[in-house]
C-alpha cells in the first residue's frame, strides 16, 4: 500500500511558511473610512426599517388603549346604534365587508389573470393596441380611488348597468379599482416562469392552450395569489369609493349582496370617529383593531395558499 | 403528394401507429453497416429567415431513419436553428421563415394541411439545459401522454419510459419527488423519458449535454446508441469528440459572411458517413474545423 504523505523537510516547510506569510499580507484590515462607510450604510437601513415599524407600532397600540375597552364578544355581535355607543358593535359591517371582500375575489382572479394570460402570453407586443392596454392598465393602477367611486356610481349604480345601491354594485367598483394592480402583478409572476418550460411543453405536443393551462398557470399560481392578496388588503381598507356607490353610514340589518343597503368596515369607523362623543371615538378605535385582526387573517390565509402551491426553479 | 400522407401528419390519432414506428427490423446498428433504407427527413435548399436576414442558407441534406445523425459547427451557424426547423418550433418565433423543400416520410412538413402540433407529438425534442417541469418525476413523465391523449395504464408508460431512459433503478422509489431535487445528468435522463414516453418517431437534441458533467454525458450517449434501436436521432452538439463517439452520420455547418461582413449566415459544408467525417473529409474547411485550427 502506498501512502501520500506530506514530505516533512526543512526546504517545504519554509516554503509552506513562506505562502502563509504571502496570504496573510493580502487578507489585511480595511480602512477605517471603508470601515465606517459600512456602518453609516447599515444605519440607514435599519433607520428605515423602524420609521416603518414605529409609525405603525404607535397607531396600533394608540388604538389598543383606546380601545380596548370596547373589545368584547358584543363588539362583533351587535350592529350599530347611535343612542347606546356603548353597545353598539360591527356585526352588519364585518358582514358587509366580507361580502365585499368575496365579492371582489370571485371577479378579479379569473378577470385579472385572463388579462394578464392574454397580455403575456398571446399579445403581440409589437401591435400598437396591445402597447396601449398595457399603458392604460399602468395608469390606471395610478387612479385615484375617488375616481372609481365616481365611474362605480354613473355606470354600475346608475347608468347602463343600474344595480342601484347594493352590496354587488360596491364589489364590482373595488374590483375595477384593484384589477390593474392584480393583472400587473400576474403579468410578474407569468413573466417569472422559465421560457424552457413552456419550450418543453411544446415539444412534446401540447397546445399553446394546454401549455397555459397544465404548466403556466400552475407555476404562476403562487405569484398571482399574491397579487391578489394584496390587491384585497387593499380593498378592505377603502372607504371613498363604497361611500359613492352606496354603502350608506348608518344600517342596523344584516346586508343582502343583491338587494338592500350595505355598509363596510372603513366606512363605519369613519362615520364613528367624526362624532364628537368620546364613546364613539373608543368605538372607532375598536373598529380599527377588528380591521386589522380581519386583514391580518385574510393575508395569513393568503400566504397559507401561496406556499402551498409554492414553486421553485 | 397525396391526400393520404397529407393526413397523417395532419389528424394523427392517439394510440394508432404511424409508419415511421410500425416497421421495426431488430438488427440496428451492426459492426460499421449502418441501415439507410428510409429517410426521415429529406431537406430540398432549406433557409430560415429571422425578420428578413438569414439565419441558414440552402441546406440539402437526408436523415435516415434509425440513425443518429450529428449536427456539428462552430457557433452561429445554424445548426440549432435547422434542428427546429425539423418539429416546426421556429414557428413559435413570430419573425422566423422558414422557405424550401422540407418533407418527413415524404411529407411536405410545411404543408398547409400540417398542424405543427401533430409533427410535434411525432418529433420529440431533449433542450440543452435540463428543464423538467416543476412537478413531480412521475408527472414530468406522464404529462405528454396525458396531454396528447394515449390511452393506458399510465404507470405502465412511465415505468417503460424511466426504464428506456435508463432512469428507472434511481427514481423507482421516489416518483412523487419533485424532479428539481434530481441531479441535472437525471434531470436530463427524465426529459429523454418524457420524450420519450409519447412514442416519438425522432427524437432531436439540442446539446444535451452541454450542461452535464462527464460521466452523465456518458451515460446519456449510451442512451442514445440504445435509443437509436428504435427511435431516430439527431443531435445539434458542439462536442466534436460526442459527434464522433455517437454518430452515424455528421453534418458540418460553418458561418458564412458577405464581402462587407454585414450579414451571416450558416451553411451546410459537409455531410457524410461520421468516419468519413472525421478521418478523411472532402472540404478542407471541415479538416481546419475538426483538427482545431478554426472555430
Amino acid at each position: 500500500m502506498v501512502t501520500h504523505q506530506t514530505p516533512r523537510t526543512t526546504r517545504t516547510r519554509l516554503a509552506v511558511a513562506g505562502a502563509r506569510a504571502v496570504t496573510a499580507s493580502g487578507f489585511g484590515r480595511r480602512s477605517p473610512a471603508d470601515r465606517a462607510g459600512n456602518l453609516l450604510f447599515f444605519a440607514l437601513l435599519l433607520l428605515g426599517l423602524a420609521v416603518a415599524m414605529v409609525a405603525i407600532a404607535a397607531m396600533l397600540i394608540w388604538m389598543a388603549i383606546e380601545g380596548a375597552s370596547r373589545v368584547d364578544p358584543g363588539l362583533f355581535t351587535d350592529g350599530p346604534s347611535t343612542i347606546n355607543p356603548e353597545r353598539a358593535g360591527y356585526r352588519v359591517a364585518i358582514l358587509g365587508s366580507v361580502y365585499l371582500i368575496l365579492g371582489v375575489i370571485v371577479l378579479i382572479v379569473p378577470l385579472g389573470a385572463g388579462a394578464a394570460i392574454y397580455l403575456e402570453e398571446y399579445a403581440d407586443q409589437t401591435r400598437w393596441y396591445n402597447r396601449l392596454f398595457e399603458l392604460n392598465i399602468q395608469n390606471l393602477a395610478g387612479v385615484p380611488a375617488i375616481v372609481f367611486g365616481i365611474l362605480g356610481l354613473a355606470f354600475i349604480v346608475r347608468g347602463p348597468i343600474s344595480l342601484g345601491f347594493i352590496a354587488a354594485a360596491g364589489s364590482i367598483t373595488l374590483a375595477l379599482l384593484v384589477l390593474p394592480t392584480v393583472i400587473l402583478a400576474a403579468r410578474e409572476a407569468l413573466r417569472a416562469v422559465p421560457p424552457s418550460i413552456r419550450e418543453g411543453s411544446l415539444a412534446l405536443g401540447a397546445t399553446e392552450w394546454q401549455t397555459t393551462w397544465r404548466q403556466v398557470l400552475p407555476a404562476a399560481l403562487s405569484g398571482i395569489l399574491t397579487g391578489v392578496i394584496l390587491a384585497v388588503a387593499r380593498a378592505l381598507g377603502e372607504a371613498s369609493p363604497l361611500l359613492l356607490v352606496g354603502a350608506t353610514v348608518f344600517v342596523t340589518y344584516d346586508p343582502n349582496f343583491f338587494s338592500g343597503g350595505y355598509t363596510a368596515l372603513p366606512v363605519q369607523i369613519f362615520e364613528w370617529a367624526g362624532r364628537p362623543q368620546q364613546e364613539f371615538h373608543e368605538l372607532a378605535a375598536a373598529g380599527v383593531l377588528v380591521m386589522v385582526a380581519l386583514v391580518l387573517v385574510t393575508n395569513s390565509f393568503a400566504i397559507w395558499l401561496r406556499n402551498r402551491f409554492e414553486r421553485k426553479w | 403528394m397525396t391526400e393520404q400522407t397529407q393526413d397523417r401528419l395532419a389528424a394523427r390519432r392517439p394510440g394508432v401507429d404511424h409508419p415511421g414506428i410500425s416497421v421495426r427490423p431488430d438488427h440496428g446498428h451492426q459492426g460499421g453497416h449502418v441501415e439507410r433504407t428510409e429517410k426521415t427527413f429529406q431537406l430540398r435548399q432549406v433557409s430560415v429567415h429571422y425578420g428578413g436576414s438569414p439565419a441558414v442558407r440552402g441546406v440539402t441534406m437526408d436523415f435516415f431513419q434509425r440513425n443518429i445523425t450529428a449536427l456539428i459547427g462552430p457557433s452561429g451557424c445554424g445548426k440549432s436553428t435547422l434542428l427546429r426547423c425539423l418539429n416546426r418550433m421556429n414557428d413559435l418565433i413570430p419573425a422566423a421563415r422558414v422557405s424550401g423543400e422540407l418533407r418527413y416520410h415524404g411529407d411536405d412538413l410545411y404543408g398547409p394541411r400540417v398542424d405543427p402540433v401533430q409533427v410535434r407529438k411525432l418529433i420529440g425534442m431533449v433542450f440543452q439545459k435540463p428543464n423538467p417541469f416543476p412537478k413531480s418525476i412521475f408527472d414530468n413523465v406522464a404529462f405528454g401522454p396525458r396531454t396528447i391523449g394515449i390511452k393506458g395504464d399510465m404507470r405502465t408508460i412511465v415505468e417503460q419510459a424511466l426504464r428506456r431512459a435508463g432512469l428507472w433503478d434511481e427514481v423507482k422509489n421516489r416518483l412523487k419527488d419533485n424532479a428539481y431535487g434530481l441531479s441535472g445528468g437525471q434531470q436530463q435522463r427524465l426529459c429523454i423519458a418524457r420524450a420519450i414516453a409519447t412514442e416519438p418517431d425522432v427524437i432531436l437534441m439540442d446539446e444535451p449535454c452541454s450542461a452535464l458533467d462527464p460521466i452523465s454525458t456518458a451515460r446519456i450517449e449510451d442512451l442514445m446508441l440504445e435509443l437509436k434501436e428504435r427511435y431516430t436521432i439527431v443531435i445539434v452538439t458542439h462536442n466534436m469528440q460526442q459527434a464522433a463517439r455517437v454518430s452515424d452520420m455528421t453534418a458540418f455547418l460553418m458561418v458564412e459572411l458577405t464581402a462587407d461582413e454585414r450579414s451571416r449566415w450558416g451553411e451546410l459544408i459537409e455531410y457524410d458517413d461520421t468516419s468519413r467525417v472525421f478521418t478523411n473529409p472532402s472540404d478542407p474547411r471541415t479538416e481546419e474545423y475538426i483538427s482545431g485550427r478554426v472555430g
